[in-house]
Order: C-alpha cells, then structure tokens, then sequence
C-alpha cells in the first residue's frame, strides 16, 4: 500500500497528527505516569562481578509492553542495564507480531550485538531465530516463554508457573483448614486459556488443593486484561453464591476482579479472600490493608528481566556467578513464586510493579 | 413483515438460550444474574448499536474497540485526578465523538475504503491509548464518576438505563426520522442517494460520528465497571459488535438494517457466556458454541432472503 502516494500521505497526515495529539497530552497529564521512577528492581551484583569490566554489547527483544507486567519487565531491563557503565543496551520496540519479532532479532544478528536477550512472544516460532543467533556465535538468553530446543539458547531464565499455583493452592488450602472450612468453594480466574503459562497455573493449583483435600469449584478463564477479568468474574460471582476462596491468576486482571466483587456486594473479608499472582504495586497495597478481601499474591516477578541483563552482561564479559563454585553461567535458572501475604508484603515491596 | 419473522426466530433462539439458562442452574433467573447480564450486555450493546448505522451504510468499523480504549483512557488520566466527574464524562464523550468524525471524514472525503481507514484507527487509537495511559492501568480515584455510575436508580443500575436509553435514541433515529431513512438509502445505493439531494459525503461523517459517540459511551460504562481505564480495554469489540449486529439481521452490505435485531444479537453472546460460567463449563466448548450461533444466525437470515426473492 505504501506505494499508492495518496495512501501515503495521508497515512503521514494521520500519523502527524496523532503525534500532535500525543505531545499535547504528554504536556498536560504529568501526573498520569506514577510508579515510573519506583519499581524498578535492580539486583545487585556480587563479588568482583559489581566492577566495571569490558564492554558488553547487549540486544534486548520482547513482546509489546501492553500489559503490566510486561512493560514492568522491559523497564526493569532498561534500568538494569543503565545501572552497568560497561552495557550498551539495544532494544527493540516490543511487538505481538511473531514475524516483525523475528526480523528484529535477525537486524540484532547483523548488528553484532555480543548477546542476545529475547523474551519471545511465542516461544515456538522465535526458536529458530534463536538457534540462528546461537549458531552465529551469539549467546542467547530466553527469558521467560522458553524455546521449543535447547540449541537455541545458552541460558533460560523465566518464572515457575506450575509452582505458582501450587503456593497459591497451598496458600488457600491451609488457610481454609486453619478456618475449620469443611466443604469451601474454591473459585479459580484463569488467564488466557489456550497458553501452556495458564494451564501449569491450573494444574500446579488443582494439584496443591488435592493435598488438602479440596478441589476447584468454579473456573473461569479471562484474557489478562481488566475488562475480562470484570466481566469474567461477575459471572462467576453469580454462579457461586457463596465462595470462600479465589484465586486470580494475575494482577492486571485482578484489579477487574475486585471490581466485579465491589459491583457484586460480596467485599467482605470475612466471606472471601482472593489470592493474585504475579505481584504488582497495587496488590500489595491491598493485601497491606484488613479491610480488602485480597489476602496475598504469589509472585511471578518481573524482576527476571533484570537478572536476565546481569546474566547477559557475565556471560558477555566471560565471569561465572561468584558465590557459585561454577565456573560459567548455568543453563537455567527459575524464579521462586513466593507468596507475598500482609506479615512478608515490605519484603517485597521493591519488586512489586505498576500494573 | 418479513423482518418480524427473521427478528422472531432470533427472538426464538434467545428465549431457546434462556430455557437451557433456567434447567441448568437455578442462578440464571435470580435478581443479580439477570442484572449482570443485562450490565455486562451495556457497553458492548451500545457499541453494537453505533455499529449498526455503520453497517447500514454498506461500511464497517474496526477501530471501535480501540476507540472505547482511547476514551476511557482519556477520561482516567486527564479528567480523574483534578476536575471531576463532569470532566470524565464530557471527555469520554467527545474523544470518542472526535476519533469517530476522523474515520468518518477519511471514509467520506478522503474516500478511504472504511475497511482501511477504520484498521488504521484501530491500530493508532489503541497506540495512542497506550502512551496516554503509559502502559498502566488507571484507577479511578474520582469517588463521585464511581458512585454514580455504578449505583441504581429506582432498583435498576445506571449502566442499564444508559443501555436502554441509547437503544431507544438508536431505534427512533433509524426507524423513524429522516436521518435513518438517509442512513438505510446510502447503504443501499450511495449513487441514487446524491442524486436524490442527499448529502451523501456529510451523512457517511455523521455516521461514523456516531459510532464514535458511542464509543464513548460505552468507554464510560467501562470505567464504571472496572474502576479503571486501561489501553487493553475494548479488546475484541469490533468482533463482537460486527457478529451481534449481523446476526441481527444487517446486512452487511447495507440498505438494511434492524436495531431490535442487534439488542438480540448481544443478549444472545451475553446470555450465552453467562450459561456457560453458571454451569462451569471450559472456554473452548464456548468459543465453539460462538461459532455455531454465528453460522446458524447467518444461514437463517439467507433462507429468509431466499425465500423473498423467490
């Protein structure tokens, strides 16, 4: 289409305007963008690693940050990355686009970065480019969706999900037995359904609760987004007239969530409490107050992306972890998905991100 | 006459939807799930309802979910904090009006096809949205906007008199004023129309002005509910409004269009979605029973024009 010259024009006015509109609010809502500057965890290095070494050239590619959580993870990697003097930080604009992902990653290839980040949006179809990359000579680190073959990264970092839900059913399952329920209604608020992240979830869930003799009772599943998690959840609210517990596989959603609990006259603490996953800001300030029915959050950190800059930036600089007797960098690491409750919630203050 | 039988067999498959409802889960007829339904069915119906003049026209927007991002966005990160509820709603109103003009003037006198001019909406609406919002989901603060819009009047929830209300304004305007009348002409022969002294050009603007505005209004039910605006808002809408306003019985070529027809569409996904949490049923087997309604929708409306024209 670009060819067609009036396409292209007028696609530029559109643009330019848009661009108008942008610069135009950014000047009037300053106030919009809290939590910028505060939730950026930056891990510390230990041992002669913190020192300045030779310079690393690292590129960064991963999904849109249209979520959360995943913008969490983009500027945790950004803010990683800015705290090293000897990183020079490359990252592409996020994209959904399997396709537009691969070529961003290809140009990172040419550009001779010394090593790869890359969070991909589909961890099967960016397999390939990832093994291109590795076969260049180019170390890569998945984070996160991991590849479809170990030939196409040199370290996997990423989060636990199936554990996830286990802490969570363990959460809910001794909570419940501590309150003396008999036959409690378990309700679980999935993600996306068809990605294997939600069905570990539910699994890890569905496993934990039978260790304590419970099971599931109504499940629904929503898109990640407030407005699912909303309208998911007011559904569910009117299939189970009383619930005990529910569990909420993610934050974003969850503000949607307690929405649908508000709009539904069931905020009360005493009938239920919520459990969330993933850990952001807002959660934390909720489980930190007794009037709210969220009682914890089990973690699937964003801070990930942080570690994943350091581990990039030794392997880069050709160290091994120092407390480790090790003398490269391990092939994987997985995050803990500890559960954040009001008695540990300052711990982890720090990690908890703007959803 | 014809399109009473075709709106009555809707109407069938409804009242089928609502059977099932009442055998499978004593929930179904109670107070707060009929009140959930018909909340839930709010803004999407709105949507549908601004949707249903675009398609009568013989056009088709795509952008109408970026449009309700757009809008509750911007009523979250420029209105909450300082200047109140009167300011979010006026907000909301007029960026969903403003984003709805700009597609109607690139389809009408730009002559963009409204396919691309609305997909290119759809992508800098919601691009937009996002660096608004900075990528962050906004929590109204505004205690008043809350208050009202998600309490009752006379036992009923806002959100449903708003839905109702618009209904009532959609129905009037396209049945039974001259601008409805023009709408269902352009659809069905654009060249006819001008030379019949309607301005064709002005009318497609207004047009999809109008689903604009209700985007917009759909924007502020959002927020209501959710308590918060969000890029990620209004996500599939444009699907869903398109299905609910075809299966009512628009054709999607213009010329016809029934607005009773879309009310049923969207209380028929509604109603639908809410069967299948009561009775704990998996995503999968819904998105199938989706696609089933859809096709059987739509070859019920072929036979019916089958049937006309032989």
């Amino acid at each position: 289409m670009s060819e067609n010259p009036l396409f292209a024009r007028r696609r530029f006015l559109l643009g330019g305007s848009a661009i108008g509109a942008g610069v135009l609010l950014s000047a009037c809502t300053s106030n919009a963008t809290p939590g910028e500057e505060n939730n950026q965890a930056i891990a510390q290095g230990g041992g002669d690693n913190a020192a300045p070494g030779e310079e690393v050239n690292i590129g960064f590619s991963a999904p849109s940050a249209d979520h959360g959580w995943m913008a969490a993870m983009t500027r945790n990697a950004q803010a990683q990355a800015d705290a090293y003097s000897d990183v020079v930080f490359n990252a592409t604009e996020g994209t959904n686009d399997v396709n537009q992902q691969i070529a961003q990653v290809e140009t990172l290839i040419n550009s001779g970065v010394d090593v790869l980040i890359i969070l991909p949006h589909d961890g099967a179809a960016l397999t390939s480019v990832g093994q291109q990359a590795m076969d260049a000579g180019i170390p890569v680190i998945n984070v996160d969706r991991v590849f479809d073959s170990p030939l196409a990264y040199r370290m996997w970092i990423g989060g636990d999900n199936y554990r996830m839900g286990v802490n969570a059913g363990n959460y809910i399952g001794e909570r419940l037995k501590e309150e003396g329920v008999d036959d409690p209604v378990i309700a679980e608020v999935a993600g996306i359904d068809s990605l294997p992240l939600t069905q570990e979830r539910s699994q890890g869930f569905a496993d934990a609760l039978e260790r304590h003799g419970f099971s599931v009772t109504n499940r629904v599943a929503a898109e990640f987004t407030v407005e699912s998690g909303e309208s998911e959840t007011s559904n569910l609210l009117q299939a189970a007239p009383r619930i005990h517990a529910l569990w909420n596989h993610d934050d974003d959603q969850g503000i949607g969530v307690l929405a649908a609990i508000d709009n539904a006259g069931r905020n009360n603490p005493d009938e239920l409490f919520v459990v969330g996953g993933a850990g952001s800001s807002n959660m934390m300030t909720y489980i930190e107050d007794p009037e709210s029915v969220v009682a914890a959050t089990v973690l699937y950190s964003p801070s990930m992306c942080s570690s994943a800059v350091s581990m990039a930036r030794l392997l880069g600089q050709a160290k091994g972890l120092a407390d480790l007797a090790e003398h490269e960098i391990p092939a994987s690491l997985t995050t803990y998905s500890a559960v954040v409750t009001a008695d540990n919630v300052a711990d982890y203050r720090d990690v908890g991100f703007e959803s | 006459m014809r399109l009473d039988i075709r709106i009555l067999g809707l109407l069938g498959v409804l009242v089928l939807l609502c059977i099932v409802g009442v055998a499978t889960s004593e929930q179904f007829l109670s107070e707060g799930n009929i009140s959930t339904v018909l909340r839930l069915s709010a803004a999407i119906g709105v949507v549908s309802i601004g949707m249903t003049f675009v398609i009568a026209t013989g056009g088709i927007d795509l952008s109408v979910g970026s449009m309700v991002a757009l809008s509750s966005v911007w009523m979250t990160t420029v209105a909450t904090q300082s200047f109140g509820i009167g300011a979010m709603i006026f907000c909301g109103l007029v960026v969903g009006l403003g984003a709805g003009l700009v597609n109607g003037i690139l389809v009408s006198y730009g002559k963009v096809v409204p396919f691309i001019a609305t997909l290119a909406m759809m992508a800098s609406a919601r691009g937009l949205a996002e660096r608004i919002s900075g990528r962050q989901t906004q929590v109204v603060s505004q205690q008043d906007f809350l208050s009202f819009f998600r309490g009752d009047f006379l036992g009923i929830p806002v959100l449903i008199w708003i839905f109702a209300a618009v209904f009532a304004i959609g129905w009037v305007l396209l049945n039974r004023t001259t601008f409805g009348r023009r709408t269902l002409a352009v659809g069905g022969n654009p060249e006819a129309s001008r030379l019949a002294g309607i301005n064709v050009k002005r009318h497609l603007a207004m047009v999809y002005g109008i689903a604009g505005l209700c985007c917009g209004i759909a924007a502020i039910m959002v927020v209501a509910r959710t308590t918060s605006g969000a890029a990620s808002n209004g996500l599939l809408y444009e699907l869903d409004a398109i299905a609910a306003v075809v299966i009512g019985g628009t054709l999607l070529s213009g010329g016809r269009a029934s607005m009773f027809g879309t009310l049923i569409g969207v209380l028929i996904f509604t109603v639908l979605g809410n069967i299948f949490t009561l009775n704990n049923l998996e995503t999968d087997i819904q998105n199938i029973a989706k696609g089933v309604i859809i096709v059987v929708a739509v070859l019920l409306q072929y036979r019916t024009l089958n049937n006309r024209t032989t």
